[in-house]
This record gives C-alpha cells, structure tokens and sequence, in this order.
C-alpha cells in the first residue's frame, strides 16, 4: 500500500453567497502535494488560486465558504474539523504567507515580538524563551544584525526585509506545508530572485512541501516540479512543468506560454509581437455555460458551448478541454 | 519622541496667541458694544462708575497696537487682569474653579471610556447581533440627546423623584453630588466612542495583518489581545482627545444646570455679570487646557503607534 | 404652517387661571407657568430652532467649502492662512466660541445665526481641502485648465460637484448639532429670549417648575430629541448613499 500525500485536494467546490445565490467560485479542483514537492498554481487574478490556498487553511472569510470536497492531511480530512482544531494545525502544520509585506505585519508590534509568537503559541515557550528564538529565525532568513531588527517595527523595514520576517514567521515552527500566495508580487525585481531562493532553500532545509502561487508561469516553472493552471475557478491543465512549457496542452496553457517573452527567441525568429490572451477572466456570478473558457478560446465549437469538459489523464499530468492535443 | 513632542509643542504657539488675538478682538477692540449691549437686554445695568473704572482699566483711549501688545505681554506673565465685580485677580478666580471642572470633565470621560469603548468592541466583535444593534440605537440616541434636558429628568427621577442624590451643587465635592452631571455630560462622548470603537474594530478585523495572525493558528482572544487592541487604542485616543474639547465646551450648559462651581459657571455668570476680564480669562483657559490635552493625547498616540513620529 | 395647527397663539394667550394644567383633551401637552399652551409652543418653537439649525449649517458649509476649496486648489500662502484658521478653530471648543460671540451681540435670531453660523465650518473645511487636494491633479481638472477655464470655473464646475457628496453628510450631521447648541444658547439665556418660544428657552423656564410641573420640560426637550435624531439618522443614511468609502467599509 502506497503512503498517502502530503496533502490531497479532492473535488474542493469554494461558494460564493451573493443574496441568497451560490456560485462556485472554485470547482471539482482537485490536486496532491507529496512531501517536500513544490507544487505551483498559476493563473490569471480572479481565477481562485489564492482562495483554493484560504480554504486549505481554513481562512476563507463570509461570503465565501468551502462547499464541497475534501481536503487531506497525512490522509486525514481536515476540511471539517472544529475551529479549535484547525487552528492548532494553522502556523504548526500548515502555515502561509502573503502578496502584502507591507500590510500582513502588524504596524505597531516589533518584528521579533510577531514572530516570537509562534513558539508561544505552538510550542509553549516562555516569551523570553521565545524572543531569543526569535532573533534565530530573523538569521536564518538572511536579514543582517537579527538581535536589533527584532526590535524594529514594520515601517521601519524593507519590503524585501518585512517578506523575510514573514517567512520567518511560517516557517518557524517547521511546517509540513506552506503556503505561498504571490509572495514576490509586490516586491522589486531585484528582491524578488533572492525571496524565491529562501523559500526554496528554507523549505528544502526543514522539509515542507509548498503550494507556489502566482500569475507569473515563468517563476513557477523555474520553483516547481509540477504545475496546475487555474481558470475561472477550475483546474484546466496539470503538467511536469518542463512539459507545460514544451508541449502546452489546454488553449489557455498556450496562450499563457505563447504570451511569455522568451529569452533568445528574438535572436532566432526576429522581433515579434508578445501574444496575448483577448478578452478578460469572467466574473463568478457570469461564468459562460459548458466550457468556461470558451468565450476566449480560439478553438471552441459547439460541444464547448454546451457541454463542460471531463478532465482528461495526460502521462504525468490531465487536462480539461474538449480540444486537446 | 522627545523631538517629536517638541515639535508638536511649539506648533500649539502659534495657535494660542491666534486665539488670544482673536479673544481681544472680539472683546477689547469693540467693548463698546459689550458695555452698550446692557442697555439692551436690562438683567444687569452697568453704572456710570463702573462704566469708567472699565474705560480707564482697559486703557480704552490707548490705540489699538498699545492695548494689544499690553495684554500680550499681561498674558506672558500670567496675569489676566482684576475681575471688575469682586476686585480679585482673574488668576485666583480662574483657579478656585478648576478642580472641580476638571472633576466633572474626567469623571464623565471616564464614564464615556469605560462604558463607551467596551460597548464598542462587544458590538463590532458580534456584528448584528442584539447587542450590537441595541448599542448602536443607543449611541445615535445619546448622540442626539440635548445634555441639559437629560440633565434635567436625571435631576427630577434620582434627587426629586427617589431622593437618592442631591439635585444640584458641589456639597463636599464628593462622588453624590458628582454623578448625575458626570453621566449628562458623558452621554454624547459616550455615544460617539462606541460608534467609533465599533468602525474601528470592523475596520482592523478587515486588515491583512489580523489574517496573518489567524494563519499563526491563534484564537480570536488572542487577535484581539495581541493585534487588534494596540491598533484600535489609538484611533479611540484620538477621538478621546477631541471629544474632551467638546465636553469642556458643553460643562458651560451642564455647570450652570446643576449649579457646579467650575470654569463654565464661571464663564456664563461672568457674561451675564459683564465682567470682561473673566470671561476673557475662562475662555482663554478652557482653549489651554484643550491644547494641554491634545499634546497628551498625542504624545500617548506617538507612545502606542510607532509610525507617528515619523509623520 | 404652524399657525394652522397650533391651537393658541404661543406668546400672547398667556392665561393665569390655566396655570400649569397637566396634559390633558383641552392642552395636549399641558400648559405652562403663565398658563400658555405648550403643544402650541413647542410647535412655534420648532420654527425657530429649525430655522437656527438649517440656516446657520448652510453658513458653515458656505465658508468651509470656500475657504477648504479654495486653499487645497491655490495652495501656496493662502492655503496656510487658511490651515492656521482651521487650527484655531479647532482649538476653541464650538459651543464656547458661539457663546462670546452672543456675550457680545445682543440676543435674538440674526446673532444666534452668526453665533453658530461663523463657529462650526472647520471639519468642513478640512474635507474639502483635502478631496480638493487629491482631485487637482486629476485628468479632467487638468483637460479643463488647458482648455483655458478659469480657477473660479474649474472649482465651481469639476471639483465641487466631486467632493460635494461627504459635505453634504457633515452637514445634515451639523444641522443636528447646531439645533443642540441653539438649545443650549437659549438655555443659558444667551439665544431667544423669553417670552418667544425656543426649545431651549422654554426648558430654561422650566427648571424651576420641574417639582410641580414636569410636562413643562419633557415635551420641549422630546422635540429637541426627535429633531436631532432625524437629522443624524438622515445624515447616517446619506453616509451611506453618498460617501463610497464609507460603504465600501461597512460592507
């Protein structure tokens, strides 16, 4: 009998309640993490990747509410559990960080008294244990003379600096699995490569898987071994990330990948407009009738229209779309 | 902190001389009409002596700029000037009335606060439940409350009434005699906390970094111990701070309602009285003692929320 | 429209032998201490206080958007001027400030006006220099200044009708407030004076009657009461139609 993932995501439905109508902002996605993996999720925003993150730990906010399927933990279910017992594995077992360093770090709290609260709160340490443990943390995530940034508040860091202060603070108490939605979005270019490689080296070091989310398929492909692409709430392709860029099998896939300005690529084919993808992501309360993807899709036909597809098995990977190659 | 609490100091200057400027303008650059005005409304007739013992104290017949720089430089050393009824200086009269002012306004900020900024939370933390709609209806209530009239049934229904409490005065300064004016004039305050502790809380619940201390796996006494009330004290301390302006402004109504010896009885019995120095003195006074508690309010402020002194 | 329904005339129909009547079929809110029907002066005494209320709110308005409008458009010198008056106005607490201007001029209508009118634009005029400030640089102020619109035009015709909304609340939630210090003027004896009828000159009679007589000061301060509580609940519903902010937070 083969051990169960890390984490399992069977058929998990995310409703949104707008005067008394459910939609499904999240549908019948489905995906597993195994120990250690780096796992990506990309997509265009509004496509519930970072609500698919929420649910999985158990912080989605009214009006969106978890509407069905399960989410497994070392094999056990843990879409159901009481609040008391979701919030011990919240920060101890599955932990996460945000777009926002600037917003996501309590502005009148010192930076070591913020991640000083994790060994409180979940290994019982004492407060002084817990601020030298602190400073620790500060130094393994690479920021520079750690006994005296504990004291700073949030305004008086970077936004690079605060990222690290967040990492910090998820993977203090050695999650299993963490939790990473668009954590280099709102930083510099410069900043952003040296965030990714923490993460990586961090989570390789203590052994946590990561669940990557972001908008930008090239940072995915270079941090993740496999890959799944999101569109209107759904989980239209999952791919070994090489052969997500090689052989892109959805319509949405390639659009993304055919939108990506490839390095070299001028020198070989000349100079050439970027592709993009026309139209925009539809809104949860407006999602088309059978494929929803095909208001956009250069190669929809009636059955699109009418009928939504059943994902179909790929070696290493599926698809969802009538069309596929 | 300290630099950033000079500044804020040396700010407050400019202010109080403004207001000192504005108070001798209206007052001593037309007292004419402050004399005439008696004539008009016969509660108290000014007689030729005292008529001429203000010109001659005033230094009336001095140009302007030498009356403003006089009172200025008066000012600089203290020294408001005689009050033309009692022959005291304005200093002592001022002086003798402000602890019991100063009672009535914090104890009915203190009943505001401990009332106003719990009913807040409770109400924000359990949105649409019974508490918070009934809190709610009764803070626009309070807010619409004339304080003198609550004032007046407090008076009728526990000292007239029941007998419980002294309808009026100062008696011994004891808590008896401070309580039914203490919860008048703390109703309103009391009111506009509860709302603004409410929208706060609301809006602090929405902040990213409340979900990032959900994420942390901790309980929702702990997001409100830890994160949420160091950033919810400091928008109800501002709303302390100006509030108290309000309060001092409406003990006049209060004091003079339930007969209590502070600065705004003085101020109302001074204008009725035409006793100009008085009146130049209690208001001058009460703008001081607002300035005084907007810089603490500000210095707590900076103490709570480090991003200020940068700002 | 109140003569149409007040049953007697409120100053003159003064009547010993009704002195003090509780209400009752004949004076439904009792009569007072002369025996005037206080149904009727309460009514009459809403002329004045809405009058007071509405009047002066629309001074304060007046001078907050000017000034505030005008400061956060020209900046400059003009603007600090300006922040120095709010500053100052801040620092005197409203109803202390409307009080010296009534030490000095003699009661009656036209000082409550200027009383209260002159004493309460500071909030205003703070919002409106800052929604002016963020809407100078905006695309459309800019289009109408190369297109050679005056500075008076401009803010007239593309800022004020953008920041008018939020004005428009402080000033339904000031109109509340102007009908409390109104009250509390004439209370004090510095507003309307007796025998005319104000809500809060007919509580200052009452005072003294409040053993024998509570009705004298119950009615009066009820009409101050529900005014108030009108004006604020508009004030709070208009919050929320008119200020986007303000919905977007509580939604």
């Amino acid at each position: 009998m083969s051990e169960a993932p890390l984490l399992s995501v069977e058929n998990l439905r995310i409703d949104l309640a707008i005067a008394d109508a459910r939609h499904a902002a999240v549908k019948d996605v489905s995906f597993a993490i195994g120990r250690g993996e780096t796992y990506g999720l990309v997509g265009e925003s509004g496509c519930g990747k970072s609500v698919t993150a929420l649910a999985l730990i158990g912080l989605l906010k009214a009006p969106m509410s978890v509407g069905g399927g399960r989410v497994r933990l070392h094999g056990e279910e843990i879409q159901a559990l009481p609040a008391a017992q979701m919030r011990k594995l919240r920060g101890k077992k599955i932990s996460m960080i945000f777009q926002e360093p600037m917003t996501a770090l309590n502005p009148v709290s010192p930076v070591g008294r913020q991640i000083a609260e994790m060994f409180v709160l979940h290994e019982g340490a004492t407060w002084r244990e817990a601020e030298r443990r602190a400073v620790e943390a500060l130094a393994s995530v690479r920021v520079p003379a750690p006994d005296r940034r504990v004291k700073d508040f949030p305004h008086q860091l970077s936004g690079g600096m605060r990222q690290r202060v967040m990492i910090a603070i998820a993977l203090a108490c050695n999650p299993d699995l963490l939790l990473a939605d668009e954590p280099t979005t709102a930083l510099d270019v410069t900043v952003q490569a040296e965030i990714l490689e923490l993460i990586r080296d961090l989570s390789a070091a203590k052994g946590a898987a990561v669940l990557m989310i972001s908008h930008d398929l090239g940072l995915i492909a270079n941090m993740c071994a496999r890959v799944g692409v999101m569109y209107a709430g759904r989980l239209v392709e999952e791919r070994p990330s090489q052969e997500i860029f090689s052989a892109p099998s959805h319509p949405y896939t390639k659009g993304l990948v055919a939108s990506l300005p490839l390095l070299g690529d001028r020198a070989k084919h000349g100079r050439q407009r970027l592709r993009e993808i026309a139209g925009v992501v539809p809104a949860v309360t407006n999602f088309p009738a059978g494929c929803r993807f095909n208001p956009r899709c250069p190669a929809a036909s009636d059955i699109c229209l009418s009928d939504d597809p059943a994902p179909t098995q790929l070696p290493g990977g599926l698809v969802r779309c009538h069309h596929h190659d | 902190m300290l630099s950033y609490l000079a500044r804020r100091l040396i700010q407050t200057i400019p202010i109080l001389l403004a207001v000192a400027a504005l108070i001798f303008i209206l007052f001593s650059v037309i007292p004419g009409s402050f004399a005439s005005s008696l004539g008009d409304d016969g509660k108290s007739v000014l007689d030729a002596e005292t008529m001429a013992r203000m010109n001659r104290e005033l230094g009336l017949s001095d140009p302007i700029y030498v009356r403003f720089a006089r009172y200025v430089g008066q000012l600089a050393q203290f020294d408001l000037g005689v009050s033309f009824r009692t022959r005291q200086p304005v200093a002592v009269v001022i002086a003798e009335r402000l602890w019991p002012s100063a009672q009535l306004a914090l104890a009915s900020m203190g009943f505001a606060i401990f009332v106003g900024v719990p009913l807040g939370f409770v109400a924000a933390l359990r949105p649409g439940s019974l508490i918070d709609t009934g809190s709610m209806v009764l803070a626009v209530s309070g807010l619409s409350l004339p304080k003198f009239w609550l004032g007046l049934l407090l008076m009728y229904l526990f000292a007239l009434k029941l007998g419980w409490l002294p309808s009026f005065g100062y008696g011994d300064g004891g808590l008896k005699h401070l309580l039914l004016p203490a919860v008048a004039l703390g109703v309103s305050p009391l009111a506009l906390l509860a709302r603004t502790t409410r929208a706060a809380v609301l809006e602090i619940l929405d902040a990213d970094f409340v979900r990032t201390a959900r994420s942390k796996g901790m309980s929702e006494t702990r997001v409100v111990r830890w994160h949420l009330a160091r950033n919810a004290l400091v928008i109800v301390l501002t709303t302390v701070g100006l509030q108290f302006g309000s309060v001092i402004g409406q003990a006049v109504v209060v004091e003079k309602l339930f007969s209590w010896p502070g600065l705004g009885s003085l101020l109302i019995d001074s204008v009725s009285l035409r006793d100009l120095p008085v009146v130049q003195g209690a208001i001058l006074t009460i703008v001081m003692i607002f300035l005084v508690i907007n810089l603490t309010v500000d210095a707590l402020c900076a103490a709570i929320d480090p991003r200020i002194k940068y700002t | 429209m109140s003569p149409l329904i007040a049953h007697t005339d409120p100053v003159m129909d003064a009547n010993l032998m009704n002195a003090e009547v509780p209400p009752g079929a004949e004076f439904w809110f009792g009569t007072d201490a002369q025996g005037r029907d206080i149904y009727s002066r309460v009514l009459y005494g809403a002329r004045i206080s809405l009058t007071v209320g509405v009047l002066s709110q629309l001074i304060n308005t007046a001078i907050g958007v000017a000034l505030g409008m005008s400061a956060g458009y020209w900046g400059g010198w003009w603007d600090d001027v300006v922040s120095g008056l709010t500053n100052m106005m801040l620092a005197i607490p409203s109803l202390v400030f409307a009080l010296a201007i009534m030490a000095i001029l003699s009661p009656g209508l036209t000082s409550l006006l200027i009383a209260l009118g002159l004493t309460n634009w500071s909030y205003t005029c703070r919002l409106a220099r800052a929604s002016t400030l963020s809407l100078r640089n905006q695309g459309y102020v800019q289009a109408a200044r190369i297109l050679g619109y005056g500075d008076l035009r401009i803010m007239l015709t593309q800022i004020l009708p953008n920041i008018l909304g939020p004005i428009i609340v402080i000033g339904t939630l000031g109109m509340g407030g102007a009908v409390l210090a109104e009250a509390a003027l004439s209370f004090l004896g510095l507003g309307i004076r007796p025998p005319f009828p104000s809500w809060g000159s007919m509580l200052s009679d009452a005072r003294d009657q409040i053993t024998t007589a509570p009705w004298i000061s119950i009615f009066p301060g009820l009409a101050i009461f529900v005014t108030v509580l009108g004006l604020n609940l508009l004030g709070d519903g208009l919050r929320d139609i008119l200020d986007p902010q303000a919905r977007a937070r509580t939604a």
